[in-house]
């Protein structure tokens, strides 16, 4: 009897339910396994304070910025590994996929080799370049049923072979185009910073408030309000105070600003929730990582989802490469780095995002990447090597995991 | 009158072989508006294959389905939907990690230029689950893992019978769930038929097939033994008809026990 009312009362808004309090929420939240962002921000928070209090060029204007600019180009693979693991998939190949990218934009920028076209127009060339070899090895995948580890596996060594084979002669190819090198290093004046905090934070704010507002007749309750002013005075902060601290950043009387890989991260990271939370796509990718079977017999095309997800891992790889490349000013050899395509998922998984499938958000790769780049150059300007920094990422990883297993436990508990 | 006069669906001398094997011989089956059939039946009796061919996941071999008093061919599960028959699996087709609200229109989201419409679709399904008196689920907007087995099921159902379908097929509905769940999901069954759905329950717990149905269908070995009124018969005399039942002639519409002998 009381429960009909439960159901009647339900608040007819977008949005999560909103039950007696914040605080009984939080505890069903993580009775039930849903440990939200919590974890990660409070993971986050400590390492900085640790870092400002041990490393002496850590807590700096300049280094707030390295950050972003480090950072940049593992989450653009995080996000597309966000969507792989979301169908409870893996790609191996996005490492050497970014490269191919990567490649693909210093070949076309080539100065004398007959091609040499604008970075503006090489840059989406590569992506879709990327895409094709996501089509390609999704179809393997989704048509065919070979695993996607193996499929990805193939695709890590064939990529890898490719590259070695077009740079073993040259070595290295500079890339000159101001485009592409603006990707990682072009810096926003003060005002123009400034002025992206501000829309970034109107859009948000946007966004946000439609649903309330359409929600006509309905009624929206004062808490939902809050919580919704919470959020966009949260983004708020987030976003002038990241250009507050860019601004101020000095180097050899050179005044810094709010590089521009945080803009083109927040742009991919906006498109592509918008893909996973609101669009029918989206919801067929969380229903095919959730029951397979249960998505077939509702009529949705399993594989073409899985198709189109293993076309956006190429794709956000390819936009990772062009950042890390240009990071450089080349692409040589060495490239990508060999921490690329484990970091990537490493920052996915630590982001909240089950390896299972279906449950994970697409920011968790940004605070995840933002976990192991803080910690990455936290150890590096203490002054620790390499060896300490991957032990420590390792470390994290695991505990992160381990966390997710325990919670996923604990939801399991809970529904029987 | 009339209308309840003609079956919703219809089977006539349906045949389906499975290589050597004859899974339904010259099987007949009716189901009315507004009634609760049950299928019973030993395992290998043949309940199944019949319910697949309706729900066009087999293509009989032989014999006639119509629906609505016209003939049909049914050749996939979406000539089935199509039709308004909608089939709830035994194993839940239910994703975990989907809220209520999510699972409910599965596959068939309200969308506009493919962005999803969360409020409306949040709306009808308070609505619907109303409608069919669902009260026990805590919130429309909690991931199905947390809900209990008989909950679950509920929103297995009420997905099944949203989509304005006119004949609900139950794969063994309660196979997994407690006493007190069970008693919540055979209230829901009998609900669909008052509000004049036609229903067909499988299941093998005969308390199960009493507390709901109106009519009990028995098949034996791939072939008709009889069709029991659920007010004029027994336990006994069904779990006989299971066990030891002759088969019914081929011909002809099932005789209720009613107007037979």
């Amino acid at each position: 009897m009381s429960a009909a009312e439960v159901v009647e009362r339900e608040p007819a808004v977008a949005g999560p339910e909103a039950p007696a309090g914040l605080l009984s929420r939080m505890v069903a939240n993580i009775r039930t396994g849903n440990l939200g962002i919590v974890p990660i921000v409070v993971g986050q928070l400590f390492i900085v304070v640790f870092f400002g209090l041990t490393a002496t060029n850590f807590f700096t204007a300049v280094n707030f910025g390295n950050i972003i600019i480090q950072m940049a180009g593992t989450t653009m693979l995080a996000f597309g590994v966000v969507f792989v693991l979301l169908l409870g998939e893996i790609d191996l190949s996005i490492g050497y996929v970014a490269g191919i990218g990567a490649l693909t934009v210093a070949e076309l920028q080539l100065p004398g080799s007959g091609h040499d076209i604008s970075g503006l127009l090489a840059m989406p060339i590569a992506i879709a370049v990327c895409a094709l070899i996501g089509l390609l090895q999704g179809s393997i995948v989704a048509l065919v049923g070979v695993p996607s580890f193996v499929v990805t596996l193939a695709g890590f060594l064939v990529w890898q072979g490719v590259i070695l084979g077009r740079l073993e002669v040259p070595g290295s190819i500079i890339i000159q185009d101001r485009w592409i090198n603006y990707t990682a290093n072009y810096y926003f004046s003060p005002l123009a910073g400034w002025l992206v905090a501000a829309s970034i934070t109107g859009l948000y704010m946007l966004i946000v408030l439609v649903p309330l507002l359409t929600a006509a007749g309905r009624q929206v309750d004062a808490r939902t309000w809050l919580r919704t002013a919470a959020k966009v005075a949260g983004l708020g902060i987030a976003a002038f105070g990241t250009v507050a601290i860019c601004n101020h950043g000095v180097v050899e009387s050179r005044r810094l600003g709010l590089p521009l890989p945080a803009v083109l991260m927040v742009i991919v990271l906006v498109v592509l929730t918008f893909l996973a939370k609101r669009t029918t796509f989206g919801r067929h990718v969380y229903a095919v990582g959730g029951n397979a079977e249960a998505a077939r017999r509702a009529g949705i095309n399993v594989a073409r989802i899985r198709v189109i997800v293993f076309m956006i891992s190429g794709a956000t790889a390819a936009l990772g490469g062009i950042i890390l490349a240009a990071f450089v000013n080349s692409v040589a050899l060495t490239f990508p780095p060999g921490t690329l395509l484990l970091n990537s998922i490493a920052a996915a998984v630590i982001g909240g995002v089950s390896l299972f499938g279906g449950r994970g958000d697409v920011r968790g790769a940004l605070l995840g990447a933002l976990v192991i780049a803080t910690v990455a150059n936290g150890l590096d300007t203490a002054g620790y090597s390499d060896g300490t920094i991957y032990i420590v990422t390792g470390l994290i990883l695991l505990f992160a995991v381990t966390l997710d297993t325990v919670a996923r436990r604990l939801q399991v508990r809970s529904g029987r | 009158m009339t209308d309840s006069s003609t079956p919703l669906l219809e089977l006539r001398n349906v045949t389906k072989t499975f290589g050597s094997v004859q899974a339904l011989t010259d099987v007949d089956f009716e189901v009315r508006r507004g009634e609760v059939m049950a299928l019973v039946g030993d395992n290998g009796a043949g309940k199944s294959t019949l319910v697949k061919c309706v729900a066009g996941t087999h293509a009989a071999d032989g014999g006639d389905i119509l629906f609505e008093g016209e003939h049909v061919h049914i050749h996939g599960p979406k000539d089935a939907a199509r039709l308004g028959i909608e089939v709830v699996y035994q194993d839940l087709a239910l994703c975990d990690n989907l809220n209520v609200v999510q699972n409910m229109y599965l596959g068939r989201e309200l969308n506009r230029a493919q962005i999803l419409n969360e409020p409306g679709m949040e709306q009808r399904t308070a609505e619907t689950l109303k409608s069919l008196a669902v009260t026990t689920i805590p919130s429309i907007r909690r991931p199905v893992a947390t809900l209990s087995g008989g909950q679950r099921q509920s929103v297995a159902v009420a997905k099944a019978v949203q989509w304005n379908s006119k004949l609900v097929i139950l794969d063994e509905p309660t196979a997994a769930l407690g006493v007190a769940q069970t008693e919540q999901v055979l209230a829901l069954v009998r609900r669909l038929g008052e509000q004049g759905l036609a229903v067909i329950i499988i299941s093998h717990n005969l308390h199960d097939v009493f507390e709901t149905a109106t009519r009990i269908t028995v098949l034996r070995l791939g072939r008709n033994v009889g069709v029991f009124e659920r007010t004029t018969t027994s336990q006994q005399e069904v779990v006989a008809a299971i066990t030891a039942g002759v088969p019914t002639k081929v011909s002809g519409i099932p005789k209720t026990a009613g107007t037979s002998a």
